[in-house]
């Protein structure tokens, strides 16, 4: 099965806090991203019935949000913030000196499949920049070698 | 987590302490009172009334009185009908919220079962931007804390009245903290906003009667509920009663959020309370609500914060967000970040807003590059003029308004961009 029976019995129960299914959509989306690296059109055609919708209308979802993806990437997340705020603290330098680090620009993928970098508008950390998000965590108050520590030591 | 503010009030006091995160430790700080007092001595009409008095305006940007808002609400028996708490906080230069929601997620529960209480709702949903995960932890065990402890679920606090909490996540997507963007997302679908009328308390989270108001400004409805509406008069203006949590960002001392009256001096908060510009230098532009919000020059700092004085400024209050620019900071490379914002974040849906936000964003970015034109500024106003108030929802106006502001109090350096072909302001931030 493309969406295994665990993962599919959490989301059915997810569903049932709203009053229309597809309220969970989101929260499904999510779950299986991090499951399977990515929403791809399998993926979306095994949740489709799930939610009444067709495969086309969950992907049209999955491409309206940053956080989902119907393409796997790399291993890790890695977003800079590059809003005002942080640009006034450096973060479009800061950015750049971890494209060179990594080797890769915003939107590519390190040749080890470890990391995916990006850029990112304003992620609620305006006074402690420049920061980084990793996955689902902050990295705040960085400055290039802190960065880089933190990067070194993803898997 | 969120760091703690540099000043403190009622609304923040103990957030600095673990211990207030959890159940225990808020009750220890006299958390849930109000609404052991209210859910069983006060009619919702009553609760209504007392933030009605209040004066409390929303925080989430608009500052639209919440009393008023709740009042549209239909009569409770029209049931299902929703209670939605905006935590998409994604305006750029606002970070207060993922305080609220990461130091304090008690206090928020307090508030939206009063606010339910309030409107008659039987169930909440907070609406949490996709990035700040370790914010939905955090008030997913605040919930089941609650519910064990029977202050969600059946019977309230043995009031009789029932709620119960869903904590949802969003997916990235700046546009899903407009109010019925938010609602669509909430929904499972692409965030679009909504044409209103209907508004959302006729017809809102599927398709239900629904309130949808900012983190912050349920926060301080336990407090007024506790304490009474003219005590929360007693600070802030005759208008904007009440504190606010001002986030302090951009080129300062001591960067970060500050609880404070509403009506605290722009000028005050920021060379008092946020320790002036760094480097000994001098402010050159300062945003006082957040991205959106029109710029004010040096020269205008002495305004009180509150939406009746900042309007008269031509800006507003916005989310609280003020971000500081001192002398060095090149206008230009301003409006360039600016532009790539909400052109990237425009969710196109109309041609005003999709096309004006690329092509505002391509104008400034050769005007920073040296090949615009004296005609490319004079065009960027014609655009501000083709988006203001031409689309179903205010991203447009949002979009368009920091531009114009910055065309208007600093014209001199897209001139000279325009006329020396690069950009000469030595030590700006780089692009
Ligand atoms: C483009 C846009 C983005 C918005 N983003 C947010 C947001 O992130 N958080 C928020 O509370 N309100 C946001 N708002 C305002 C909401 O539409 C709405 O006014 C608010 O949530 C109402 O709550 P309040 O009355 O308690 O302030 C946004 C509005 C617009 C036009």
């Amino acid at each position: 099965m493309v969406i295994s029976k665990a993962i599919r019995d959490q989301i059915e129960a997810e569903n049932a806090n709203y009053p229309r299914a597809r309220g969970g959509l989101l929260a499904a989306l999510h779950r299986v991203q991090r499951e399977y690296g990515a929403i791809t059109p399998e993926h979306a055609t095994a949740l489709a019935p799930i939610f009444d919708m067709t495969a086309v209308e969950v992907l049209a979802v999955v491409s309206f949000y940053d956080m989902l993806s119907s393409q796997p990437a790399g291993r890790h997340q890695v977003r800079v913030c590059t809003n005002l705020s942080c640009s006034l603290a450096g973060a479009r330098e800061f950015l750049r000196e971890i494209e060179n680090h990594l080797g890769i620009t915003r939107g590519e993928t390190s040749a080890d499949g470890r990391i995916t970098l990006g850029h990112e508008a304003c992620l609620g950390a305006c006074a402690n920049a420049p920061m980084m998000r990793v996955d689902d965590r902050y990295y705040e108050d960085l400055d290039t070698e802190s960065a880089r520590q933190v990067l070194d030591a993803l898997d | 987590m969120q760091k703690a503010p540099h000043v403190t009030d009622y609304l923040t006091r103990h957030c600095a302490d673990d211990e207030y995160g959890c159940l225990r430790g808020f009750e220890a700080q006299g958390g849930y009172r109000a609404a052991h007092t209210a859910l069983r001595e006060m009619t919702p009409q009553k609760i209504l009334d007392e933030v009605r008095q209040a004066g409390l305006q929303g925080r989430g940007g608009a500052g639209f009185c919440a009393g008023l808002k709740w009042s549209f609400m239909p009569a409770p028996e029209q049931q299902p009908s929703y209670l939605v708490c905006n935590a998409d906080e994604s305006e750029p230069g606002s970070f207060k919220d993922r305080l609220l929601l990461e130091r304090a997620p008690h206090q928020l529960l307090e508030g939206i079962l009063l606010a339910a209480r309030a409107i008659g709702a039987q169930k909440s949903f907070i609406y949490i931007r996709g990035e700040y995960a370790e914010a939905a932890r955090v008030m997913q065990r605040a919930v089941d804390e609650a519910h064990a402890k029977g202050y969600l679920g059946d019977d309230v606090m043995g009031s009789g009245f029932s709620h119960d909490v869903v904590v949802v996540r969003g997916a990235g997507s700046y546009i899903c903290g407009e109010e019925t963007a938010l609602l669509e997302s909430l929904e499972g679908k692409r965030g679009h906003p909504r044409v209103k009328p209907p508004f959302p308390a006729q017809r809102g989270a599927f398709d239900r009667p629904s309130t949808v108001n900012n983190v912050e400004t349920l926060c301080h409805v336990p407090h007024i509920i506790g304490r009474g509406a003219a005590w929360f008069r007693s600070t802030g203006t005759e208008k904007s009663p009440g504190t606010t949590l001002f986030g302090v960002s951009g080129h300062v001392v001591r960067p970060g959020l500050f609880e404070l009256p509403l009506g605290t001096p722009l000028d005050e908060i920021i060379f008092e309370h946020a320790g002036g510009v760094a480097d000994g230098r001098k402010v050159k532009g300062v945003i006082p609500g957040g991205l959106s919000m029109p710029i004010l020059p040096a020269g205008e700092l002495d305004v009180a914060m509150a939406n009746e004085f900042l309007q008269e400024k031509g800006s507003a209050l916005g989310t609280g967000g003020i971000i500081v620019m001192d002398d060095r900071t090149c206008m230009v490379r301003t409006a360039c970040v600016i532009s790539e914002f909400y052109r990237a974040e425009s969710c196109g849906q109309c041609g005003p807003c999709r096309e004006g936000t690329a092509w505002i964003n391509d104008i400034v970015t050769r005007v920073e590059r040296g090949t615009g034109t004296a005609e490319d500024l004079e065009l960027l106003v014609d655009i501000c003029d083709g988006m203001e108030g031409q689309t179903i929802c205010a991203f447009a106006d949002a979009a368009a308004w920091p531009v114009r502001a910055l065309l208007k109090h600093f014209y001199a350096d897209f001139e000279r961009h325009v006329r020396e072909g690069v950009c000469s302001f030595s030590g700006s931030f780089q692009l």
